[in-house]
């Protein structure tokens, strides 16, 4: 646990970069310090290993003050990932990951061994290993420099805006690799960021700052959300914060309606039936595995409705289907995915598939509505609940 | 006159080979007076550069004392300084180390000073010490820039080592103070050609140190100024 008690940055000139930070960072999670440019997270940051020294109140690392230890030492035992990776140019890449090992002491046979299990981590191909830092893009760099951090496997790693200079696409896919990188190895992670988006997809918590180095909230991401702490803190997070909040929410909560499912090998006649039964304007094509083909519109099988007619013998799947786009995966998505799987959709339904690509069913949007306004009614502090939407009603 | 017959002629004579004034002596002193001289000039050079560049202090005042330097004229420095301590090999390594420390001070004080911020922030939030970031990190990617400075250093000392005629002590120049006096051109000839190949030796033996003593991370880039 690394505990910030009053912990203050001011400089020789007056200026105060953090002013009273208190907080308790609990180990084998990923706290994330957020705010806007002047804020201090930078600066929180580097006080953890003394790249920067506070001038005033105590910041401890499992109760020993960081004062006490040597700095050298003191880093040695935090990994460090910046912006722009900072790989030694002059060095390959399978000896910039070995750099704290080396500093160590340890044996080059070690050290470089220890390096290639690292690139395989991190998801990095040993072909890389001979290259150098100017041969690899940006996403790879900073692959090489989350790599180099856990190289000592240092129990704290320290992440100063580590993404921020890739493109969003490859900033996402780093996301996602630390969030499984940080499944399998439970560090403490302390990651700082002015992405709010950033911030609630990797962080367990979240601490807020405000500009002048003040703690304006540190709480869970879905907390956060739903009871931002006062009006800075809810314009910091934006306007859709609450479609935002869904992302916490787990989609299998909703309901699955099969009832408008059609095999591709019915016909028009029955599929004509199906729909007339249900009242379901769209009906749902499947192939033969059940997976989605596309959607029918339950209009083009109405003989009353004025367009050219359809043979009632023909099989739905040689009929023209539109694209049923966006799916959500029932088992692991959110309710935000659902949304948009739901918006995104040509009929306005969402697909849910299984695992293995097959349909669980369409959820209608009046159930998607029910579901989102429950969601919205259990702001009671209790969190997100696991259980059926109906539950908080 | 062709001036490559002459120098065939010249340097084809069997008695230019023999004794204390022959080439091969001629030779040596020029070379022991040169690498001497770029020997001192680096110690001085190199380290101050390095001091001044890693500390970030300290750099303007070297970085002017260095342009006085270069502002000095040689054949001053030597005279001054044989006024002070009579003929022989100091004042020529006095003249030449004036010569070649500003070069390589500058060249290194900006490799070192120039090596990339958040470079430096890794390398000290990785737990290294001073001398660490400086050895491990500072020289090796200033290193194509000292080795501009040296190397710029080393062939203005090899073309100037001549000067160490006009104090009686050998070298090079000999061959063309000599033959001036003597009004024998050939001569003349003969001992500039040497200089020059020495100076294109010097580029040689600096392009190979490039080659293989700068890492292949940092060789595609460019070679910096001089």
């Amino acid at each position: 646990m690394i505990t910030f008690e009053g912990v203050t940055k001011r400089y020789p000139g007056g200026t105060v970069a953090v002013d009273r930070l208190s907080l308790r960072i609990p180990s084998g999670r990923t706290t994330v310090f957020v705010g806007p440019s002047g804020c201090g997270k930078t600066t929180s940051l580097r006080m953890i290993n003394r790249m920067i020294d506070h001038t005033e109140g105590t910041l401890a690392i499992d109760g020993t003050d960081v004062r006490e230890v040597d700095p050298v030492l003191l880093r040695r035992g935090i990994g460090y990932v910046i912006q722009q990776a900072g790989l030694f140019p002059h060095r390959t890449i399978l000896d910039n990951i070995a750099t704290v090992p080396f500093l160590l002491g340890w044996k080059r046979g070690r050290a470089r061994g220890r390096a290639r299990e690292l690139m395989e981590l991190v998801g990095l191909t040993p072909e890389l290993a001979k290259r150098y830092p100017y041969q690899l893009s940006g996403g790879q760099q900073q692959r090489v420099g989350v790599a180099r951090a856990l190289a000592a496997d240092p129990p704290v790693l320290l992440m100063d805006e580590p993404f921020s200079a890739v493109d969003p696409v490859v900033r996402a896919s780093l996301q996602d690799e630390l969030i499984r990188l940080q499944s399998e190895l439970h560090k403490t992670i302390v990651f700082v960021t002015h992405d709010i988006d950033e911030a609630v997809k990797v962080g367990d918590t979240i601490a807020v700052l405000r500009p002048g180095g003040r703690l304006a909230q540190f709480d869970t991401p879905e907390k956060l959300l739903a009871e931002p702490a006062d009006d800075f803190v809810e314009t910091f997070l934006g306007y859709d914060r609450g479609v935002r909040r869904l992302s916490f929410f787990p989609a299998r909560q909703l309901r699955l309606r099969t009832h408008a499912l059609v095999p591709q090998t019915a016909t028009a006649a029955e599929a004509g039936a199906t729909a007339a039964r249900t009242e379901e304007p769209w009906l749902l094509v499947l192939d033969g595995e059940r997976r989605p083909r596309g959607w029918l519109a339950a209009a083009r099988l109405d003989p009353s409705q004025d367009h050219a007619p359809v043979d009632p013998a023909t099989p739905v799947g040689e009929l023209p289907l539109t694209s049923y786009g966006h799916v959500f995966q029932v088992g692991q998505d959110s309710l935000r995915a659902a949304l948009d799987a739901a918006v995104l959709s040509p009929a306005g339904r969402a697909v849910g598939v299984h695992e293995d690509g097959t349909v669980a069913g369409v959820v209608a949007q009046t159930d998607l509505g029910e579901a989102i306004w429950a969601v919205g009614n259990e702001d009671d502090g209790t969190g997100p609940a696991e259980g059926a939407p109906d539950a908080a009603r | 006159m062709n001036l490559f017959a002459e120098f065939w002629a010249w340097i084809g004579r069997p008695e230019q080979w023999e004794g204390p004034a022959g080439i091969p002596v001629r030779f040596a002193e020029h070379v022991g007076y040169s690498a001497l001289a770029l020997g001192i000039s680096a110690l001085i050079g190199v380290s101050l550069g390095l001091l001044t560049g890693h500390t970030g202090r300290g750099g303007f005042l070297a970085a002017s004392l260095a342009n006085v330097a270069r502002a000095l004229p040689t054949i001053g420095v030597l005279f001054l300084v044989v006024l002070f301590t009579g003929i022989g090999i100091v004042p020529v390594l006095a003249a030449l180390v004036a010569l070649a420390v500003p070069p390589i001070l500058v060249n290194t004080y900006e490799g070192v000073r120039g090596v990339d911020a958040d470079l430096k922030d890794a390398a000290r939030g990785m737990g290294m010490r001073g001398w660490t970031v400086l050895w491990r990190l500072e020289v090796p990617v200033a290193l194509p820039l000292i080795l501009l400075g040296l190397r710029t250093a080393a062939i203005q000392v090899v073309a100037t080592a001549t000067i160490a005629a006009y104090v009686g002590i050998g070298g090079l120049g000999r061959y063309i103070v000599d033959g001036q006096a003597r009004r024998e051109y050939d001569m003349v000839v003969g001992g500039s050609v040497l200089v020059v190949l020495l100076a294109l030796a010097v580029a040689v033996l600096f392009l190979l140190l490039r080659r293989y003593g700068v890492s292949a991370g940092l060789r595609r880039r460019g070679s910096g100024v001089a």
